[in-house]
């Protein structure tokens, strides 16, 4: 099985302590990018479930436009970084897999979303001078 | 990396860098408000609003009148559609969605124009006293509201709103007494019916 950690340290970064955001344990500096949040699937996971309360694989699935591996891929690792919470349940015989938002994930998106909107008002300065 | 003293260089950097952000922006926005339409629709409010569509085609079925019959089914649409702002109202705020214009809204707001037309063209008909178009009219507007509402809620909506504009064209053919009937089918078994497939799809 793949080590869902691997691509992050792949790029240098340390597997971030289970309930510690990578940000807050790599000690970036609050400009930096959260990458773990950056990768568009992994935004799409973060902003669907900031909009609601739960979503289950399939309805992120179809919502993404992906595939089931490359969801699961993405969503462990946003589970391991405790953005998201994971709860695995049977509908009868189906099993259901459905996501939540932590508080972590939650305040990672909105300091990704204040770091796109400081962006952008930095280079509509630059643009004006 | 551009150099940072490399003439237009940064500007073009910077205009790169700020395109990626809006496009970012642009994809958190649209997510959000695709997943919350996962969930704005109740499954639950709809099959309260087919069992007070029921109630409400019975009473109506046992008139004297026809203009007494007019005015159950007028006062089952009043009920249901409190019951449908209330019940999409607390879907919505249980999903907690205050970063985005609700799709509850432009549901709403989509919806409105074939209901309205349904009101103005009941007096209408009513006037004229042709009683027995006044079902497929509204089997066929409401069904016409569904689709069009349909662009900002779960896909099985305008597979609703395409049942109703069907039962609609069925009863346009019948006269009253079955088109009652058809009325109870349609705004109380189809409502019950979808609204379990939808609470049971779309969290409730």
């Amino acid at each position: 099985m793949a080590d869902p950690g691997a691509a992050r340290r792949s790029r240098g970064e340390a597997p971030a302590p289970r309930g510690q955001s990578p940000r807050a344990a790599g000690g970036r500096g609050s400009a930096s990018l959260d990458n773990l949040i950056h990768h568009r699937i992994r935004l799409g996971i973060v902003s669907a479930l900031a909009a609601v309360e739960s979503l289950t694989f399939n309805e992120i699935k179809a919502l993404l436009e992906t595939t089931d591996g490359n969801l699961s891929v993405h969503a462990r690792k946003l589970e391991e970084a405790d953005y998201v919470t994971c709860t695995k349940t049977f509908d009868g015989r189906r099993p259901r897999t459905e996501y939540r938002l932590t508080p972590v994930g939650r305040r990672e998106l909105t300091r990704y979303l204040s770091h796109m909107e400081a962006l952008i008002r930095a280079t509509r300065d630059t643009l004006r001078r | 990396m551009v150099p940072s003293g490399a003439g237009h260089e940064p500007i073009s950097e910077s205009s790169t860098l700020h395109a990626r952000a809006m496009a970012d922006l642009r994809f958190i926005r649209e997510t959000m408000a695709s997943a919350s339409a996962f969930s704005a629709f109740s499954g639950w409010g709809l099959i309260l609003i087919g069992g007070v569509a029921t109630a409400c085609g019975l009473v109506a079925a046992r008139q004297p009148t026809r203009l007494r019959w007019l005015m159950a089914w007028v006062a089952a649409a009043g009920v249901s559609a409190v019951i449908g702002a209330l019940s999409t109202a607390r879907k919505t705020r249980t999903a907690r969605q205050p970063l985005i214009p609700g799709p509850a809204s432009k549901f709403a707001l989509s919806l409105a124009p074939a209901v309205v037309s349904g009101a103005l063209l009941t007096g209408a008909l009513e006037r004229a006293e042709r009683f027995d178009l006044l079902p497929g009219m509204w089997l066929l507007l409401y069904g016409a509201g569904l689709v069009a509402a349909g662009a900002w809620s779960v896909r099985v909506v305008p597979v609703i709103g395409a049942t109703f504009m069907g039962l609609g064209a069925v009863g346009l053919l019948l006269p009253l007494p079955w088109s009652n009937w058809l009325l109870i089918a349609g705004f109380g078994g189809l409502h019950v019916a979808f609204g379990v497939i939808v609470g049971r799809k779309h969290g409730g």
